[in-house]
Order: C-alpha cells, then structure tokens, then sequence
C-alpha cells in the first residue's frame, strides 16, 4: 500500500511538471501565423509512411536501420510501460496478461525489443564519441548541443539496461518461487540464467530496483525530453503529421499581396480594402513564423542530414539549415516569456533576424529543396528562409545588388535580363530542319 | 531520304488568334530560352522537335514575360505576383490550355503557384512531353552520333526533388545510343548546381567553392563526356564548370532536347 502510494504521488509530480512545460511551449503557439489544416486522409496517409513506416529515414542506411528499429521497438515497448503504471497504482503484478496470446507476442516483441535498441544506442553512442560523424559537428553545434544527444542516449541506454534487468529478475524470481511467469521473455530468459545462483533476497531486490529504476527514468526521461533536442519523441510524429504535403517546388501564396497586386492591375475591382494597419510582409522574429514552423523547430532533432546534404554548406557558406531550426526554437524559447506577459507588441530589442540569423546565411540558399528531401520528419527549412528573404526584400528593400538588378529589369523588360521584349522572338529567326 | 532542308516558321499566338486558329499547345519559351545565347539554341531544338512530331502549338512572342519565379524566390512576391497574374490574363485571353517548357523552374511555377492566382492548366516539362511523344511514336534511334561518348545527366532541382521527375530524361537518353552513366548524388539525391534561388544573377556568399564547381568536378568524376540536363540554369552553371575546370576540349554539356533532335538528325 506505501508502495503505492509513493508511486501514486511520484507519478502526480511528474504530471504536473510535465503539464507545466507543456503549457509554457504550447502558450507560445498562440502568438503564431494560422495556417489551415487541410487533407487529412493524405495527411494520415504520409504519417503512416513517413511516422510509423520510417520511409525517409533510410535514405541514410546506417543509422536509418538503427533508428527505425529504435524507434519501433519505443512502440513495443511502450506497452509494457503502461503496464506499469497500473501495476504500480493498483498494487498488481504484469495485469495486463489479462489479454493472453497478445500480451505474450506484444512482451515477448518487447524484450527482445530491448536488447536491439540497447546495441543500436551503444553504436550511436560511438557514432557520436569516436566515429567523427561530420553531421554531427557543426557551427551551431555547441558543447551543450553535444551533451544533450549524449544525455538523452544514455538515459535510453539506462532504460534498457533496467528494462532488461526486471525482466530477467522477475524470471529469476519466478524461477526460486515457483510462481507462474506471466508472458514470455526470449532474452531475458537467457540472461536469467547468468543470475540462476542468486540468493533468493537479492533477486527480490534487484527486481524492484530495475522495476522502480525503469519507471522512475520514464518520469524523469519524460521531464528532460521538453527541454532538449530529444523533445522529437513526442513531436515528430505530429509534426510529420502537419508539415507540408504540397509538392517541394510549391511555395505558400502570400495572400495579403494578392489583394495588392489586383487593386493595383485593376484599380476597378470588387475588393474589400480593409482598414486595419497593413500586416507586416514576411518573417523577421519568432511571432512572425506559422505555427507549422513552430512545430516544425519543436520536433528538429539536430540530427543534421539538411545540412549535410545542402549545397550551400557543403561548399563552405554559413547556410546551415538545421541551424535555422535551431535558432527559431531558441529565439521562441527566449521572447515566449514576454510576449506571454506583454501580448505581440512585446520587444526585447532583439530579433531571430539578425540577432541569430544573419542576412548572409538567408541569401546563400539556393532553394534546391535537398534540405527538405532528406529530413526524416517532412520539416521544411526553406520556408522560413524564403519568408525572412521576404521581409528583406518587402519590408526593407534590402536585397543584394544583384538581385536587385534583376528585379528592375523583370519590371522594365519582362526578363531577368536588359534585353528589348521586343527581341523575344530573336532564337527563332532563319530557323531550319532537315527533312526527314 | 531527302535532305533538303525546311524552314520552320514558328507559330504565333496573336497571328494564329487573327486567322481565328485556336492551337492546343502553349510553347513557354521563357526569359533564358529567348535572351540566354546557349539557351537559344535548345529553345531552336526543341521547336525543331515540335515541327518535326507534327505538334499543334504556338508562342507568345513578344507578349510573353518573365514568369516571376526568381522574384518570388528572391523574396519579391509583389513582383512575382504581377508577373503571374499578367501572365494569366494572357494565358486566358488566348484560352490556353496546356503549356509546355523547357524550363523546370517555370513549369513548376505554372504547375503548383498560378494555381493559388488563378490560373489553371495542364503544365508539361518538355522532358515528359518528349517522353510520351517517343513513347508514343515509338521512335528508335540508330544514330552512331554519340556511340562512343559517355553521358551523364545532372537532374535540375525543379523537375527532380520539387516535382518528382527523375525518369523523363532519363527515357529520352536512354533511346540514345551512347554509354550512360550516374553521378554519386543523382535523382533526388541531385547536387543543385547552385543557380536556384536567385544565386545565379548575384554573387555566391563566402566560402570554400562554388557550387557550380562542386557539381562540374563530380560530373567530372564520373569519366563522362557530355553533361546532359533539361534546366536553362543548370546549363548557365554547367557550361561555366567545364570552363573553369578547362575540359571544354573533353567535354560538352547538352540539354536533352538537343540531344534527340541532333540524334534524330533535325
């Protein structure tokens, strides 16, 4: 009954904290771009595919392989988690074996489950510490980005270590008993063996050691999750849920310059013109994003194969785009307490624009899109990018030279180029094909 | 076979509209296609194809304008949005239908962003126009031209990862005679060739390279001796790679359409 009631009181605690730091990155929500939610049954679609079915994140095979089966493996083994939850607040031991043939398959599936994720961590583990894997290094990629992937590995580590550890002392303890073994456990039955000659009172208390072990870093895991890079475990599937589903080349439509431009080619037209003050055009701060790219900056795992893949920064430029992500969610994190206080006007003299992404990183996109291609979670980086292009160009006039260029004479001549529309006909003159 | 030579008269928008002819296809010459000197010469290829395949199309001629996709990307979405909004009432007055380009950049806006304006039609790369039409004709191709070359092709960002056309180009060259072969980072993997995004008419920003030279040195690598692509911008960039790193005595770059049309000996 103590028992219980500590548990009881432990899983308050984590509820509350959780529910907290959920409240504090959800209200930041609020002060972003609406964007309609449309497709569903596509949407569902490509969660299924991209989500549950791991798709993309074999384009790198490695660690895709590894991941997936991580990942996989969470969803087995999830299970078993809630198992102990209601054990530990009704006093039961394995209730849900209750369900027979499902419970042993969905355990069985999990024990084993625990090893493969517990020898895919080690490598990733290895992969971070000693391989030099150049994704991981990086400009943005600071100590305490390094710490974070490590921590989180090692408390998924742990997780295994005492998942296995209670499975294998509750066989044992079955074993000296004779109690009947509820489920079906293919390696920690062979790890049972190696603890057979165990003093009957010890295996009790490496039992509930592993079992408090477990659980109690599933609370903490949980609470550390909201604050790091590993806070992708609860939203990436959501995010793949929501992100965009429009064909990469596709770029939103900036409706609040349609009603412009149509004013502007046909001063006549039925067009409500509103009174309110004229939005600002594009991104140049947290508040300004959409809420998919909030979400979208929540879910990044700085796993980096954007980066690694775009051209920009292969051939040295300060582009990076898993560091725009990285910036928005900071920059978020950093203004969200005031705006929260103080509404939209809030200002702490600083902006995700300039402050933490230069103009000299924006303009060294190419748009190629490789970015998005590769991330394993559909977020799409040039989205952000184009939008602060946008309030460069709109709301500052603030392009490079160039470009600029190009813009007066696509005005003046209908090309990129100084060339007369009148020789738009020029490729075609004394133009011959052989009959044949 | 006859080889006397026939001149082609492309067809006209305006002029065909006046001898009250409504035609099937838009040809979208695009800024490159008409103002780019090596470009020109594709846009020549291609109208070549079309005569050649009996195709019912004409172009705007000087009522054509710039499509407003390097606007748009460079982040001057009023421009972008005149532009497209001008081209539609075009597009519309002549009641077009189907249009189809050499440049993946503007079919891709067409395709996916005229749309949220207005404009609505049935948009072709000329490398799936060109497909369905080999395909269709089931056109073999004996030419010994490029029996002995090695071909690579370098997929553009717009047809490739932004549209999802990996195959088209690759069916035209494979009709080729010829040795092909893929880079390292092909399909949607593809290496951009750095011209996207309004870079190619500004200068690259600090760094080790050039994107474009990253791109020729990996074609380059492969042992090929002609780059092939179907993007007035990758061609910009390739032909600027084959120059920087000297292999113009080696190597030539070719847009597919030219590939075929030389191949079916237009």
């Amino acid at each position: 009954m103590i028992q219980q009631l500590i548990f009881a009181l432990v899983l308050l605690i984590t509820f509350t904290v959780f529910g907290f730091t959920m409240r504090r990155i959800f209200y930041n929500f609020k002060f972003t771009k609406k964007l309609p939610l449309t497709d569903i049954a596509k949407r569902l679609k490509v969660t299924l595919k991209v989500a549950l079915g791991q798709s993309k994140i074999f384009r790198f095979p490695l660690s895709g392989i590894l991941h997936a089966l991580v990942f996989w493996g969470f969803m087995v083994i999830l299970f078993g988690s809630i198992e102990m939850v209601i054990d530990g607040l009704s006093g039961t031991t394995r209730i849900l074996s209750v369900l027979g043939p499902v419970y042993t398959i969905l355990i069985a599936t999990g024990d084993v489950f625990a090893g493969i994720v517990l020898i895919s961590i080690l490598v990733f583990l290895f992969r971070r510490l000693f391989a030099g894997v150049k994704r991981f290094y990086g400009r943005e990629m600071k100590p305490v980005s390094k710490a974070d992937a490590n921590l989180a590995l090692v408390l998924i580590l742990l997780l295994m270590v005492t998942l296995l550890g209670m499975n294998t002392y509750y066989l044992a303890d079955a074993h000296v008993t004779g109690a009947a073994v509820k489920g079906t456990y293919p390696l920690s039955a062979l790890l049972a063996h190696l603890v057979g000659n165990t003093a009957e009172v010890h295996i009790h208390f490496w039992h509930s050691f592993h079992w408090w072990g477990h659980i109690l870093l599933i609370f903490l895991f949980a609470n550390i999750l909201p604050y790091s890079k590993h806070f992708h475990v609860f939203m990436s599937i959501p995010n793949v849920f929501v992100s965009r589903i429009s064909p990469l080349g596709y770029v939103d439509n900036m409706d609040s310059i349609t009603q412009e431009v149509r004013l502007m080619l046909d001063p006549q037209a039925n067009i409500e013109v509103s009174d309110e003050a004229p939005p600002k055009f594009g991104v140049s701060d947290a508040e300004d994003v959409t809420w998919v790219n909030y979400m979208n900056a929540l879910a990044c795992t700085e796993c980096g194969r954007c980066t690694s893949v775009c051209p920009a920064n292969i051939t040295g430029k300060l582009l990076s785009p898993r560091k725009i992500m990285m910036d928005l969610r900071a920059r978020m994190k950093e203004k969200g307490p005031g705006l929260q206080k103080e509404g939209l006007g809030y200002s702490d003299g600083k902006a995700l624009l300039g402050d933490y992404i230069t103009e000299e990183e924006l303009w060294a996109c190419t748009m190629c899109n490789a970015c998005v291609q590769e991330c394993p979670i559909n977020i799409n980086q040039p989205s952000i990018i184009l939008d602060m292009r946008r309030y460069l160009v709109l709301e500052k006039s603030a392009a490079p030279a160039g470009l600029n260029t190009v813009f007066t004479n696509i005005e003046n001549n209908g090309a990129p180029w100084q060339f007369s529309p009148q020789d738009r006909m020029n490729w075609a003159e004394d133009l011959y094909m052989n009959n044949v | 076979m006859s080889e006397t030579k026939i001149k082609i008269n492309v067809p006209v928008m305006a002029e065909l509209v006046a001898q009250g002819k409504q035609t099937e296809w838009l040809f979208w010459v695009g800024s490159a296609g008409a103002f780019d000197d090596r470009y020109k010469k594709v846009t020549r290829s291609f109208a070549q194809l079309l005569t050649y395949f009996e195709i019912d199309y004409a172009v705007l001629g000087v009522e054509e304008s710039d499509s407003g996709d390097v606007a748009r990307r460079a982040g001057n979405e009023m421009l972008f949005q005149m532009q497209a909004m001008t081209n539609i009432q075009i597009f519309d007055s002549y009641n077009i239908k189907k249009i189809v380009t050499c440049c993946p950049h503007d079919f891709n806006t067409f395709k996916n962003e005229y749309p949220d304006l207005g404009g609505h039609y049935e948009v072709w790369h000329h490398s799936q126009f060109l497909q369905k039409l080999v395909k269709e004709k089931n056109i073999q191709l004996n030419t010994g031209l490029f029996k002995d070359n090695t071909i690579v092709f370098h997929d553009p960002c717009y047809l490739g990862r932004a549209n999802n056309e990996y195959e088209a180009p690759r069916d035209i060259l494979n009709l080729i005679p010829s040795k092909k072969v893929e880079m390292p980072r092909n399909r949607s993997s593809a290496l951009c060739c750095g011209a996207g995004g309004g870079q190619m008419f500004k200068e690259a920003e600090k760094g080790d390279k050039e994107i474009f030279i990253e791109r020729t040195e990996e074609a380059i690598g492969t042992g090929a001796d002609i780059i092939a692509t179907a993007c007035p911008f990758c061609m910009v960039m390739l032909t600027d790679g084959i120059k920087y790193k000297n292999q113009e005595e080696r190597m030539r770059n070719y847009d597919i359409a030219e590939l075929l049309s030389m191949s079916l000996g237009l």
